[in-house]
């Protein structure tokens, strides 16, 4: 089986097959598309939130349980700030309607990457090398954040206003794809390619892949660790309120059980891709997102358990992932 | 003690609740190689690891020239110039051989005449330079950690076990490249192969059950068929 797969293409080639399978159990080529579109979404999405978790996990070995307060937060900051730019939403210029989806976008990820550096300092730095304490700190914080979120925000769900540009759906032939999707699919394109880019093609990024494979060596060769974990730990949670934001408008209507629901999703896919990996992520993302669709749109009710089978059945056939960073 | 350019003095390190290290005092004198020879666990590699501040001295002192390196954190230590090649030799197997070597610069950038030297000593280094490091031998891993240490010159290099599990050929190879690189650098050496130690070393410490048994002139050790007796069967009883 893995000397056919890595013919055609090794793990990457799963989310194809995947499709294929699903596109022969749907039987309907307008609702496959519809669904695959979706589900690239939602993976795309999935990918912001859990491509930081992973690589907070594969450089320092820490375990945040907190990740989805980032997701949280984003999402309700971008509800917030996109209320408040309400008329330059419904304004008939596209140019209007992109500034205000941007500055709600950016507010989110800049409240992310702050609040990432408070979190790093006050919560995390103490407890380095100590996973049980790890998770119970995270924990704690976590709940605190949820409290916040209440205080603040109220506990009844929350619509969230669209762009006037973004609400319709995109109409080829006799199939539609909500133009939100699409957009949510190309900002997580474009994220994931600077990504790439800064991995591969940069010092730093060279630094974090040495970092996840060997931390102390990277250290016996001249470099603080911890100094390139905290930039590591506010682009994580950046990204993760980037995420929630996106994910904020792409619900319409959002309640703070988000972060936590999201959560699940987030873990099973950091899971699947492998830990440390940013391709992992992407790959367990793309996965999830299109099984969650077309599951539920053939078996409703078995949405959730896909994915935990899903990651059961990866984890007998590699148990480290899919595409793990190379571990020292 | 003048001359030395790293001292030991009465260091004792714990991992976890084990007492390793019961006080071990050293000094490595400047220039040429100088070898830590020792049994299997006698504390060869936690000596070294305490020294580049990977594990911490719980008493005694580190002195590196005029710095004291006891609580120093790790990557201040490295700066001051001292490389250090593990026992696992530490190559980042997901990179390829030449992002090895940039890390190992510290302006990540490197210097043509001196990397020309470095793939005269060891080919493979060149011929593999834009292959990931995981795809390579033993031995030329092996070459590619030590490569790594003389990117740039280093004061001082820590080298741990170096001909483990390689070919003899690899091993006269090798000793080449040490004769070299000690014209330019200290080198301290853990080793279990005494016949590549004696080749090499000029002074020599044998440690054992974390605690330095015997020092002086490789020269002498070598000549006194009955200390070696004494100390190798100490040493080295489970590897003849
Ligand atoms: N991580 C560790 N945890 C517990 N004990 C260790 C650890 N590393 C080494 N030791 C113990 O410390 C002693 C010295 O080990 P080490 O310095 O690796 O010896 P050598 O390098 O001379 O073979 C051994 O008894 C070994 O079992
Ligand atoms: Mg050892």
């Amino acid at each position: 089986m893995n000397a056919l797969l890595d013919r055609v293409g090794g793990v990457y080639a799963l989310p194809v097959i995947l499709a294929i399978l699903a596109f022969a159990a749907i039987g309907s080529t307008s609702t496959w598309v519809t669904l695959t579109a979706a589900g690239l979404a939602m993976g795309m999405m999935i990918f912001l939130m859990a491509s930081g978790l992973s690589l907070i996990f594969g450089l320092m070995d820490v375990l945040n349980f907190g990740h989805s307060a980032f997701v949280s937060f984003g999402a309700f900051i971008a509800a917030s700030v996109l209320a408040a730019l309400g008329a330059w939403l419904a304004a008939d210029s596209v140019l209007l309607n992109i500034a205000a989806l941007m500055a709600a976008i950016a507010a989110a990820t800049a409240f992310g990457a702050l609040a990432g550096w408070g979190f790093e300092r006050v919560i995390v730095k103490p407890v380095y090398k100590d996973h049980l304490r790890q998770i119970l700190i995270t924990m704690g914080a976590l709940i605190v954040a949820e409290q916040l979120l209440l205080a603040i925000w109220g506990g009844t769900p929350i619509a969230v206003a669209r762009p006037a540009f973004l609400t319709g759906s995109i109409i080829i032939g006799d199939v539609a794809i909500e133009a939100y999707r699409i957009f949510a699919l190309l900002l997580g394109l474009v994220v994931y390619v600077g990504m790439y880019l800064a991995l591969n093609r940069t010092r730093i990024g060279l630094l974090i892949r040495a970092g996840v494979e060997n931390r102390e060596m990277v250290e016996s060769l001249g470099f603080r660790i911890d100094r390139l974990f905290i930039g590591v730990f506010m682009a994580g949670s950046a990204l993760a309120a980037m995420g929630g934001a996106m994910w904020a408008g792409y619900q319409s209507l959002i309640t703070p059980a988000l972060g936590q629901e999201l959560m699940i999703i987030v873990f099973i896919v950091v899971i699947i891709g492998g830990l440390g990996s940013i391709q992992g992520s992407l790959l367990g993302a793309i996965l999830v997102g299109l099984m969650t669709n077309y599951v539920a749109f053939l078996f409703p009710k078995l949405a959730l358990a896909s994915n935990m089978l899903l990651m059961m059945a990866v984890l007998l056939w590699r148990p480290y992932g899919l595409k793990p960073a190379v571990k020292g | 003690m003048s001359g030395a350019i790293l001292r030991l003095d009465d260091v004792h390190t714990d991992i976890g609740q084990y007492h390793i290290l019961h006080g071990i005092s050293l000094n490595v004198p400047e220039g040429g190689v100088h070898v830590l020879l020792g049994r299997n666990g006698a504390g060869k590699t936690t000596t070294l690891r305490t020294v580049m501040g990977l594990w911490r001295a719980r008493k005694g002192a580190i002195v590196f020239r005029h710095h004291d390196i006891t609580a120093m954190p790790t990557p201040d230590i490295a700066r001051l110039g001292i490389a250090y090649v593990p026992e696992n030799m530490g190559i980042f197997g997901g990179l390829t051989v030449e992002e090895n070597m940039r890390l190992a610069s510290t302006t990540g950038r490197f210097d043509d005449e001196r990397l020309g030297r470095i793939f005269a000593l060891f080919p493979a280094i060149e011929k593999f330079w834009t292959s990931q490091a995981s795809g390579l031998s033993g031995g030329q891993k092996q070459m590619l950690a030590i490569a790594r240490a003389i990117v740039e010159r280093r004061e001082l290099i820590l080298i741990d076990e170096p001909t483990k599990g390689l070919a003899p050929a690899i091993i006269r190879a090798m000793i080449g490249a040490f004769r070299e690189i000690a014209t330019e650098t200290t080198i301290l050496l853990v080793e279990q192969n005494f016949l590549f130690a004696r080749s090499l070393g000029r002074g020599v410490a044998v440690i054992d059950d974390g605690r330095i048994v015997h020092h002086g002139d490789m020269a002498a050790l070598a000549s006194d068929e009955a200390l070696q007796t004494r100390l190798l069967s100490l040493s080295l009883a489970e590897h003849q």
